[in-house]
């Protein structure tokens, strides 16, 4: 299967790759998938006192198009507020992305990492 | 060195330059219908044929009344095996088979089912072979026929087909062998072999796509029914024209892997081993399957903690396949691999590397440099391979199954 260049780009130059020191209360880390079904993400945001998302990492078992998708959202989260983060649907990502049908899922799962790390951090910070 | 470097082999083999070369004036100068018999075009044709039948009978030891030519292993698979069902099928309804056949096996004995036979699918144990005492206790009194792959098209293991031939022998039950991957790298002989029916192809020994064929046995003879009607060739078997240059093509490639399978078997199996010695000591490496009993241009990894497909992305510049189809809504991991009881993330983290006949040492030395520095890339980016680092039990982790 063709992957679209942007994919490619997002593939081979990840950005954001890594993980936030543990322990920090500014963050919060959303994990989602597993193993069993071929792709975990693992999106980190880190909150700053204006209440906005000011970095992101990621890390990304799965195919190409899901460390793309991951990827994608580290650089849309930033600057965002947690609700204007929460606000990113996955048929965005899958159009940036030029996804094919098949690699939708990627998209999904990559909006639910969103959804699950700001609902880490408020959990936290409640 | 030319990229990107082919090691797929087993998806299909380049056509051998001296098989091309022998097959192009059968499409321009000796283009007769071989089963024209009122002049010499046909009659050249029909020479060509069956020179090249004896070519490919040579090849397992058989004789050349006992080869029908077909369009390609999935015919012949679907031949041999609804034509044996529905000959013996006054005999008995039961088929037994295994679950990491080939689709064209497994798909063929399904549809048969549909029809009314019934099924077993034997397990295989965690190497990849089949357990014979399993198959002695799978075989019921209505049992007509049996199909194992002589080799596993994912892992190239070696099936004890010698020993099943025997048993169905004894019971009086058809033995089908889907030979493709084994045909021109183990030794067959169709004396030895007690198999009634034995698929082969072309484009996996270095001949052309399109053409393949089956062996059915004369002696003790095998009856089978035809799948495909019409002008009564191949001795009713299979009707159709005869496409001449791809059987020429055939019995070429078919000639030189007699000829050069001792050599060729050395020398690929020696890279093979090459390139298994130049990643085995990384961490979480996994072969599939037995590494002895195998053929030798199959490698079959598993590298935990990272997915399967991202790693052939990653590996561009060389041709190899994954044992992951994330390309459905169901992720489902390759079934070859499942069967042997690997879990789904070891399924999931699986590449196919298959060498063959012009495979060179420069190229092996590229390849296995460029998995590890990949393979070590995309653990950087693995959130499995942190929390592994960290020293979580993976399986203790309760993932949100999608």
């Amino acid at each position: 299967m063709a992957y679209s260049d942007k994919v490619i780009d997002h593939y081979e130059n990840p950005r954001n790759v890594g993980s936030f020191e543990k322990g920090d209360e500014s963050i919060g880390t959303g994990m989602v998938g597993a193993p069993a079904c071929g792709d975990v993400m693992k999106l980190q945001i880190k909150v700053g006192a204006d209440g906005r998302i000011e970095d992101a990492r990621f890390k990304t078992y799965g195919c190409g198009s899901a460390i793309a998708s991951s990827s994608l959202v580290t650089e849309w989260v930033k600057g965002k507020t947690l609700d204007e983060a929460a606000t990113i649907k996955n048929t965005q990502i899958a159009e940036e992305l030029s996804l094919p049908p098949v690699k939708i899922h990627c998209s999904i799962l990559a909006e639910d990492a969103i959804k699950a790390a700001v609902e880490d951090y408020k959990k936290k910070h409640k | 060195m030319r990229l990107p470097i082919y090691l797929d082999y087993s998806a299909t083999t380049p056509v051998d330059p001296r098989v091309a070369q022998k097959m192009i004036p059968y499409l321009t100068e000796f283009f007769g219908n071989p089963a024209s018999r009122s002049h010499a075009f046909g009659w050249k044709a029909e020479e060509a044929i069956e020179e090249a039948r004896g070519h490919v009978a040579a090849l397992i030891n058989a004789d050349s009344k006992e080869i029908v030519w077909t369009s390609g292993a999935t015919e012949g698979n679907n031949l041999a095996i609804k034509g044996a069902a529905n000959f013996y099928k006054t005999k008995g309804k039961h088929i037994i088979t295994q679950k990491t056949e080939h689709k064209a096996v497994l798909d063929t004995v399904r549809e048969l089912e549909r029809q009314g036979f019934e099924a077993t699918y034997l397990e295989v144990e965690s190497d990849g072979i089949i357990n014979l005492e399993k198959l002695k206790a799978a075989i019921r009194p209505d049992t007509i026929l049996v199909s194992i792959m002589m080799v596993n098209n994912e892992i190239g293991v070696i099936q004890p087909v010698w020993e099943i031939g025997e048993i169905c022998r004894e019971k009086g039950i058809v033995f089908h062998c889907d030979a493709v991957q084994g045909a021109g790298r183990v030794e067959i002989d169709m004396q030895k072999l007690k198999a009634d029916l034995l698929t082969i192809t072309a484009h996996k020994i270095y001949g052309p796509k399109g053409i393949g064929a089956l062996y059915v046995r004369r002696k003790p003879r095998v009856r089978i029914e035809a799948q495909i009607h019409g002008g009564g060739h191949e001795r009713g078997f299979r009707s159709g024209t005869l496409a001449t240059h791809q059987i020429v093509g055939f019995g070429e490639a078919a000639r030189l892997a007699k000829l050069e399978m001792g050599a060729e078997n050395e020398r690929v199996r020696s890279l093979r081993d090459k390139l298994w010695n130049s990643i085995k000591d990384m961490e979480e490496v996994y072969v599939n399957g037995d590494l002895e009993r195998r053929i030798p241009g199959n490698l079959n990894v598993s590298f935990n903690f990272v997915e399967g497909e991202s790693l052939v992305m990653a590996v561009k510049d060389i041709a190899v396949s994954s044992g992951s189809a994330c390309t459905s809504a169901s992720l489902e991991p390759s079934y070859v691999l499942r069967a042997l009881g690997r879990n789904d993330e070891l399924a999931h983290s699986s590449i196919r590397i298959t060498l063959g006949r012009f495979t060179t040492e420069e190229e092996v030395k590229y390849a296995a440099d460029l998995i590890r520095k990949k393979v070590e890339k995309l653990r950087e980016l693995s959130p499995l391979w942190e929390m592994y680092k960290d020293g979580v039990d993976l399986n203790s982790v309760q993932w949100a199954a999608h």
